[in-house]
């Protein structure tokens, strides 16, 4: 059976004047240590999805079971990366890696082991002691991902974790984030919107739609890791994606001007 | 020598009015009962400073040194100022803090503090005698209302604008309620309580002297009223100088509290 089961999904959100229908209809398996990616234009739900898989904002109707498990709220089993790394600022960033099993009353012991190998598998070891504020864009991130790692949950989810950061670093992390993924193999929600990216990591891209949010494409990427973004294959399918992804990209500008002239 | 540079361009200013003022007084210029020259008040000054009687037998060196008028009165009013700070703040921020987090609490206390917001702690003061009687604690009351209002506003402010996405952060790590609030919303919220301090701690000074005035028979401010029944102009402008200096200190040792609890924030440098 799927880790993740996403079965007639609905969200609704309701707004002064109209509701707007953010996913309909949404059916998705999971399998354990697969990489995922939700891959769509803003406004498609992608985001939505993500937040109803990690029990932030639970679906209007349908339901997502999680190991057969019905998702009523957030929880540790689902750990979360934001874009905006949402660091704990007044902690350092051992503290920021260790505050998960504090709250869970971990040994302090077991603690400080789990946070003295996440250090070192994701090279923060320099920076222990520093706050976030000293750190650039994409060491910050780092810290989200070993601080979701320090959980030991099976899933991770990912909110546009690159988004922010710059070409070199982004894929300096998606490098990294590969590695630890192999490694531990842990189940891998990834929200996107660069096509690219999904290509590069992904097992597997769900392509979704403007809203309504659906499934546009469902397509399974089998090539080799790591991928060479300059091959033949590569390209082929990023034209293919693109194409997708642009006809939902129309839809939402034009949606955009649409409201403009209303205004 | 960058530094000697601008503190002697700050200094020229003072400098420049202090000779001004001496030179006044030595030709003449101003009543000597009225405003004394800088030297008679620098003179008055050392002398308010100095102990007033000599050593006593059995008496240690330093017990007699700090025995002077000026820094028991000093001391009683500092004494003051962290007495009454201490309730009223510690009032205010468990009652600011539930206020920011449960609007319940916000709706039912609001409109009372908004109303008692706007009567200065100086209105208080027939009460506070009324109450209290005389001595410390009307001081006490009148400084705690002075501190109370920043403290507990700021903390409102602080817990409120706390960003939603370090809490979604810590339900998703798995935090209960209390610990969202002790070591998420607390932290978070530390820069605006912090701000509430420094603004409640200068009302609490500028109240302990006005409450000094009334009901007590020492500190900074009854010093200086005492001093205008016997004409001292002098001993009054060397009580002024006093206030500042200790409102300084007061003010630089809350500014380094404030620099070490918030070396995480981003907009300060250590």
């Amino acid at each position: 059976m799927a880790q993740i089961i996403v079965n007639n999904v609905q969200k609704v959100f309701k707004t002064p004047g109209k509701d707007v229908i953010a996913l309909k209809d949404i059916n998705l398996e999971i399998k354990a240590g697969e990489f995922v990616c939700l891959l769509g234009p803003s406004g498609c739900g992608k985001s939505t999805l993500l937040n109803a898989v990690a029990g932030f904002a639970l679906p209007s109707a349908g339901e997502i079971t999680v190991e057969g498990k019905k998702i009523t709220g957030p929880g540790p089993d689902r750990g979360m990366v934001f874009q905006e790394y949402a660091l704990f600022p007044w902690m350092t960033v051992a503290q920021n890696i260790a505050f998960g099993l504090e709250i869970q009353k971990k040994e302090k012991a077991e603690i400080d082991l789990t946070v003295n190998q996440l250090l070192d598998l994701l090279h923060l070891n320099d920076f222990r002691d520093r706050f976030p504020k000293d750190l650039s864009g994409g060491m910050r991130q780092r810290v989200a991902i070993a601080r979701v790692l320090a959980l030991d949950s099976p899933i991770m989810l990912m909110d546009e974790p690159f988004g922010a950061l710059d070409a070199l670093t982004r894929r300096n992390l998606q490098d990294e984030l590969l590695r630890i993924w192999e490694k531990l193999g842990k189940t891998i929600l990834f929200v996107t919107h660069s096509i690219e990216e999904s290509i590069y990591l992904a097992d597997r891209i769900v392509v979704m739609t403007y809203r309504p949010g659906t499934v546009k494409r469902d397509q399974v990427v089998d090539m080799p890791r790591p991928r060479d973004p300059s091959s033949a294959a590569f390209n082929d399918l990023k034209r293919e994606l693109g194409r997708l992804v642009m006809e939902e990209q129309q839809r939402h500008a034009d949606a955009e001007l649409k409201l403009a002239a209303i205004d | 020598m960058k530094n000697l540079k601008d503190f002697l361009h700050g200094a020229l200013v003072p400098v420049l009015l202090l000779i001004l003022w001496e030179a006044g007084s030595r030709f003449g210029l101003f009543s000597e009962v009225l405003l004394p020259s800088p030297t008679a008040v620098a003179a008055k000054w050392w002398a308010y400073l100095l102990p007033m009687q000599p050593q006593e037998a059995g008496q240690s060196y330093l017990a007699w040194l700090i025995s002077g008028e000026l820094l028991h009165d000093a001391y009683s009013s500092l004494f003051r100022v962290i007495a009454g700070f201490v309730i009223g703040a510690g009032l205010a921020l468990p009652l600011g803090l539930l206020m920011g987090a449960s609007p319940r609490t916000y709706d039912l206390f609001n409109p009372l503090m908004q109303i008692l917001r706007p009567i200065p702690p100086i209105a208080y003061i027939p009460l506070a005698i009324l109450w209290f009687g005389l001595g410390n604690p009307p001081s006490f009351f009148l400084i705690a209302i002075g501190a109370f209002f920043p403290v507990l506003m700021n903390t409102i402010a602080g817990v409120r604008q706390v960003d939603g996405i370090f809490l979604r952060a810590a339900r998703n790590l798995g935090v209960g309620q209390w610990t969202m609030f002790t070591r998420v919303i607390l932290p978070a919220a530390t820069p605006y309580i912090l701000a509430g301090v420094r603004i409640g701690i200068g009302t609490a000074f500028i109240v302990v002297i006005v409450s000094e005035m009334i009901a007590v028979n020492d500190g900074l401010g009854f010093r200086i009223l005492e001093a205008r029944e016997f004409m001292w102009s002098d001993k009054i402008i060397a009580g002024m100088i006093t206030i500042g200096l200790l409102g300084l200190f007061i003010d630089s040792a809350v500014s380094r509290l404030n620099n070490h609890l918030l070396r995480w924030h981003r907009g300060l440098e250590h």
